[in-house]
């Protein structure tokens, strides 16, 4: 599902940087619409981000996934977008997850907003970051189930109650009784 | 009911410091009905006396699902949502979405509609710097400035409501262009406003900026170095007023912004003073943008003529078998969107305001991520209230300017 087009142009800069990074992490890129991604494995994303910060990347603009449900291996895509504050480039890494016990990494000890970032993927998706300080829901409340932004998790509905069903659905209905 | 859930100091033992754990210092909950947290936000503090030793934001109250929503809706339906994320830049977060579409699909927008996109989104900055400003200056207890910045900003509201018919929630940028054309009497609304406002401003600083009340309050508070704030992801005019001249608008300019002459307004100091001086002279700046821009408004189309992604315009659906075919067409299906993920960020008046969109090939969004400035920005804000006084917390709130719409999507 994840669209690879060919290499065109880049920042002769950033083609530096991207070249390194695909040498020392296996990673592959590609550029599209003049945004440049890298797809990395999964166990090598904290040197990668450490190597990343070291090329002048201050900034972790925003981290976020997409699930590509049924599809299972991998089913996640978790995407980093960096921000080069002191050469303004922008870069993308893309790590696949698979679904089951899907786990990654954390990078909150690079990039501290990464902490909250990672929360809300916890919270929206149930990607598990191993080694975070405080991997609690963070959007949802705290006794909510399931994550709802996978695709298999329904966008969600309220049964009519009719005068004939009324006491039956009040027993499933999901919310406080008195 | 289930059984309300106490704060004990079990559940963060990971937070809080020992001293907490051994019962020297207090636990206390502020807000989230709280009218200096600027919506629904709850702070735990851990507080020694009258100082915060530790503070832990609790956010999520205002979470609405827009992300998920909008993977239920086509490209054009799903925008309606998006003014209702950061309810006080509405026009910024439309114009975000509209220009991370307009990069999916490889769409051009006319000359005319960039121009008012800019004279737009600097009037909702001025606005929203408005808001922030009476509510920042009332939060520590400078009650008159409050009202001056609402008079002000609903010259603004005016505008907006003559262009698309509402005050806050326009939906006015779409993608391709704009709804419709700015009525006749926009112009000389706008001229209006350039008119009046620099006094305004003014007066605003007369009330403020050498008030010695106000200096007490700001001056050398909830101070952050650049290194901070950049690697909390901090962004807007809580890190300009650090020394850093980031501004997306001249870094990666949109929608023409690099024909505009204006400055990116920096202080070096980081405190909460620094931010109000900040915020302050970036609504003198977008003034300029906004003469600039009208003065140049060339005339012309202001939406885009493929008709395979823009509405065709109601007059053309009568008199043309294909536009109403491609009305017909975008209204129920909608368009497809080539496959691949695009991430596109504007400035917004609180940072950067980033969208990543991805597609599937259909004609619903398969991912729509939206970076907020506030949530990064909220997070930088314990590390800025270690060790103030309670009294100070609500000055830094204030000038971290955050809406909770923003933070919870």
């Amino acid at each position: 599902m994840y669209f690879v087009a060919e290499r065109a142009f880049m920042d002769k800069k950033l083609q530096i940087i991207v070249q390194k990074l695909e040498k020392e992490f296996g990673a592959t890129a590609s550029e599209t619409r003049d945004e440049v991604s890298l797809v990395i494995p999964a166990e090598k994303i904290v040197a990668a981000c450490r190597q990343v910060q070291g090329h002048g990347f201050e900034l972790l603009s925003t981290m976020t996934a997409v699930d590509y449900w049924p599809q299972e291996n991998p089913r996640f895509h978790v995407v980093y977008e960096f921000t080069s504050v002191s050469q303004n480039l922008r870069l993308e890494m893309r790590v696949p997850v698979p679904g089951v016990n899907p786990s990654l990494p954390t990078v909150s000890g690079i990039y501290r907003n990464a902490n909250w970032r990672e929360r809300e993927l916890w919270d929206m998706f149930g990607i598990c970051f191993e080694g975070h300080p405080d991997l609690r829901r963070i959007l949802m409340p705290a006794d909510w189930e399931g994550h709802p932004l996978r695709k298999d998790y329904p966008l969600g509905y309220e049964e009519p109650q009719f005068t004939f069903n009324f006491e039956e659905i009040d027993l499933r209905k999901p919310y406080a009784k008195e | 009911m289930p059984d309300i859930q106490e704060v004990t100091v079990d559940d963060l033992k990971h937070l809080v410091s020992e001293r907490a754990i051994q019962g020297e210092t207090v636990l206390l909950n502020m807000g989230p009905q709280h009218p200096s947290t600027h919506g629904v936000l709850r702070l735990l503090l851990e507080l020694d006396g009258e100082i915060v030793v530790n503070c832990i934001p609790d956010i999520g109250f205002l979470h609405t699902g827009i992300e998920k929503n909008m993977e239920a809706k086509t490209y054009q339906k799903a925008e309606v949502m998006t003014d209702r994320l950061d309810y006080l830049n509405t026009v910024g977060n439309t114009l975000a979405y509209s220009l991370a579409v307009e990069k999916l699909v490889d769409l051009d927008v006319p000359v005319r509609a960039q121009v008012i996109r800019v004279i737009l989104a600097e009037l909702q900055r001025i606005a929203s710097h408005l808001i922030w400003l009476g509510t920042a200056a009332l939060d520590v207890a400078a009650m008159s400035a409050f009202l001056y910045c609402f008079r002000e900003r609903e010259m603004i509201l005016d505008i907006l409501e003559m262009c698309s018919g509402q005050r806050m929630m326009t939906t006015y940028i779409r993608p391709g262009g704009l709804w419709r054309d700015v009525p006749v009497e926009f112009e000389q609304a706008v001229r209006n406003f350039i008119k009046i406002f620099p006094k305004r401003v003014d007066q605003y600083e007369a009330l403020l900026t050498r008030n010695p009340l106000f200096l007490d309050r700001t001056l050398g508070i909830g101070k952050i170095t650049t290194e901070d704030a950049l690697n909390f992801g901090m962004t807007g005019p809580g890190l300009r007023a650090t020394g850093l001249a980031w501004d997306l608008r001249k870094a990666q300019p949109y929608s023409g912004y690099e024909q505009y002459e204006f400055q990116v307004p920096t202080r070096p100091e980081g405190d909460v003073y620094a931010r109000y001086l900040v915020r302050v002279q970036e609504m003198r700046e977008a003034l300029k943008i906004v003469e600039q821009a009208l003065d140049k408004l060339p005339l012309g189309p202001v939406r885009s003529s493929n008709y395979k992604f823009v509405p065709p315009p109601r007059s053309e659906i009568g008199v043309s078998m294909e536009a109403l075919i491609h009305h017909f067409k975008l209204w129920t299906e909608g368009f497809n969107a080539p496959k691949g993920s695009v991430y596109s960020a504007v400035e917004s008046p609180r940072g950067e305001l980033g969208v990543y969109l991805e597609s599937d090939g259909g004609p619903k969004p398969y991912r729509v991520h939206w970076r907020t400035p506030s949530f990064d920005n909220l997070q930088a804000m314990p590390l800025m209230s270690k060790g103030v006084l309670v009294a100070d917390l609500v000055a830094i709130i204030g000038s971290v300017d955050i809406v909770l719409g923003d933070v919870d999507r």
